[in-house]
């Protein structure tokens, strides 16, 4: 290495690459993609933008339209808390297969549920969802086992991960007195590393009610799916209380996990 | 196992001392989880049910082999560069939205805060601005895109546009973060000693801080591509909308297909992202 810093714009260096690339990309993108700019953003498109928005600015208040949202949020809470609490029971069961708890465990079927794992993983809940309501039919049950599905593919790897990292005194001192492996995990294993794998669930959990909010889009049940009700019925004082009641919980869940955090690490 | 006699759990010294305490909380949780799967509808034996699991298993069987004709292949594979197109473009407009934005709220390049307290009207403007960054980044990308589909009709643009405002709130507000918790030494020195704010941004702020904002911004657009493959669910073009579109006529090898081409994509987008973040270290 030499002393002075080389400098970005050459041919050899890698920066001067990755934008080019980016640049190649971004023009690409916008030239194919066709989006007319001119006639979204023109003064026509512009005036009902505006006329959307201000329609949006006076909400339903009656009782009784509140009280359905109200259970529609409630829905969409439960849909995330179930999701969550399923995808915490699979994700572990399917973390024991996919770690390898000590040096030299053959692991045999590590790979394979990795695999399951990371498929699991790689599908959005939305597309679950969609998946599933050929299965379940519409409703929130269907969203509920959507979110269950990718969040045992994130959990259970993130799971995976923390069991395989784990700190062995405890489970050595077991291993070395014979204990099987199935009580190592019980009695050593699983304790230790316990707080890590609540701290997960519930980072997951806030990320499902987001998500769960979202899902009754395609028919999954919750907020989502009244939206997309009364949306397409052009119903703008309903869509405006709506949309008001997911934002809301979308900050009233950051607030709380922000200062839920900061109470657990001081 | 040998069996335990139960004696064993008579004697005093074996007995597990949580054991009320772990009954009491087993039951509390069931009476919370009760109304919870009531309220999901939670009944798996839908799943069962004659004529669910006459066109599930219908559905599943044309799973394989995946749908390969060339025609189809070559639709997917335009479908799939107009995700990454529309992930890329959103990404590009949301970066335009948020260096202002991000200029205007970061407390960094304050003049008024040199000497002890921030003036009101640029604490009120910083204010509004970080408000204004929370409400773009809590409503999620996909309610935009139904509001967008809704005003500019169906395509990429609703989908473009979606990507733009979410992801303004996001970086604003990540930007944001990590202009304040870097070094603000150098900006301080320069600001005292006269230099404009934006002087001091263009020496200062951003040499210091390139490296991780870039990062966060290649990160990002990762995140937008996975998002981008869902928004044509809601009519906003990409991969997600031929998805839709294969769904409703139960043709299980289109999704096959489209399956593992998302997931092929999503993998990628993340092998570029991790690549390129480590060619800027």
């Amino acid at each position: 290495m030499s002393t002075r810093p080389r400098h970005w714009l050459r041919l050899d260096s890698s920066v001067f690459w990755v934008l080019v690339g980016t640049i190649a990309l971004i023009v690409l993108s916008f030239w194919s993609l066709d989006l007319q700019l001119a006639r979204v953003l023109s003064l026509e498109s512009l005036a009902r933008m505006g006329k959307f928005f201000g329609e949006l600015l006076s909400p339903n208040l009656e009782p009784v339209f509140l009280s359905k949202l109200l259970r529609a949020s409630l829905e969409t809470l439960a849909m995330s808390a179930v999701g969550t609490l399923l995808a915490t029971i699979f994700g572990l069961l399917l973390a024991v297969p996919a770690s390898r708890s000590y040096a030299g465990d053959p692991a045999r079927w590590r790979f394979l549920t990795r695999l399951v794992l990371n498929a699991l993983r790689a599908i959005p809940e939305l597309v679950w969802a969609a998946l599933l309501l050929i299965s379940a039919g519409l409703g929130p049950f269907a969203g509920t086992l959507a979110l269950a599905l990718h969040t045992t593919g994130v959990l259970g790897r993130l799971f995976a991960e923390s069991i395989e990292n784990a700190p062995q005194n405890a489970a050595v001192a077991l291993r070395v007195q014979g204990v099987g492996e199935g009580r190592v995990f019980l009695y050593a294993t699983l304790p230790t590393v316990c707080p890590q794998l609540m701290s997960y669930a519930l980072y997951r959990w806030e990320n499902n009610i987001r998500a769960a909010a979202v899902l009754g889009v395609v028919g999954g049940g919750g907020l989502g799916q009244m939206l997309s009700f009364h949306m397409g019925l052009f119903q703008m004082q309903e869509t405006s209380s709506i949309l008001a009641a997911m934002i809301l919980l979308v900050i009233l869940v950051d607030t709380l996990s922000y200062f839920a955090r900061r109470l657990l690490s001081r | 196992m040998r069996l335990i006699p139960m004696a064993r759990f008579k004697d005093p010294s074996l007995r597990d001392p949580a054991w009320s305490r772990r009954v009491f909380w087993f039951v509390v949780a069931c009476v919370i989880l009760w109304p919870a799967l009531v309220s999901t509808e939670f009944r798996p034996w839908v799943f069962f049910e004659a004529q669910n699991l006459k066109v599930t298993t219908h559905f599943l069987a044309e799973f394989f082999p995946p749908a390969l004709n060339p025609e189809f292949l070559e639709l997917v594979a335009r479908e799939a560069w107009r995700t990454v197109a529309i992930a890329t473009a959103g990404t590009f407009l949301a970066l335009l939205f948020a260096i202002p934005l991000t200029l205007l709220s970061t407390t960094v390049l304050s003049v008024s805060s040199l000497s002890g307290r921030m003036r009101a009207l640029p604490f009120v403007v910083r204010q509004l601005i970080r408000w204004l960054l929370i409400l773009l980044r809590s409503v999620p990308e996909l309610i935009w895109a139904l509001v967008f589909v809704r005003v500019v009709g169906l395509g990429p643009a609703a989908g473009v546009l979606a990507i733009a405002l979410t992801y303004a709130g996001m970086l604003g507000k990540v930007y944001g973060e990590i202009l304040e918790s870097g070094e603000r030494e150098p900006a301080t020195a320069l600001l005292r000693n006269g230099a404009g704010r934006i002087q001091t941004f263009f020496f200062s702020v951003l040499p210091g801080n390139a490296t991780e904002l870039t990062s966060y911004t290649i990160y990002r657009w990762e995140c937008a591509i996975r998002a981008s493959t869902v928004l044509g669910f809601v009519g906003a073009g990409g991969l997600g909308q031929q998805m839709d579109n294969s769904m409703r006529m139960f043709n299980g090898s289109e999704v096959a297909t489209m399956l593992i081409v998302f997931i092929l994509l999503v993998g990628l987008a993340d092998l570029l992202s991790t690549w390129m973040r480590r060619a800027l270290q």
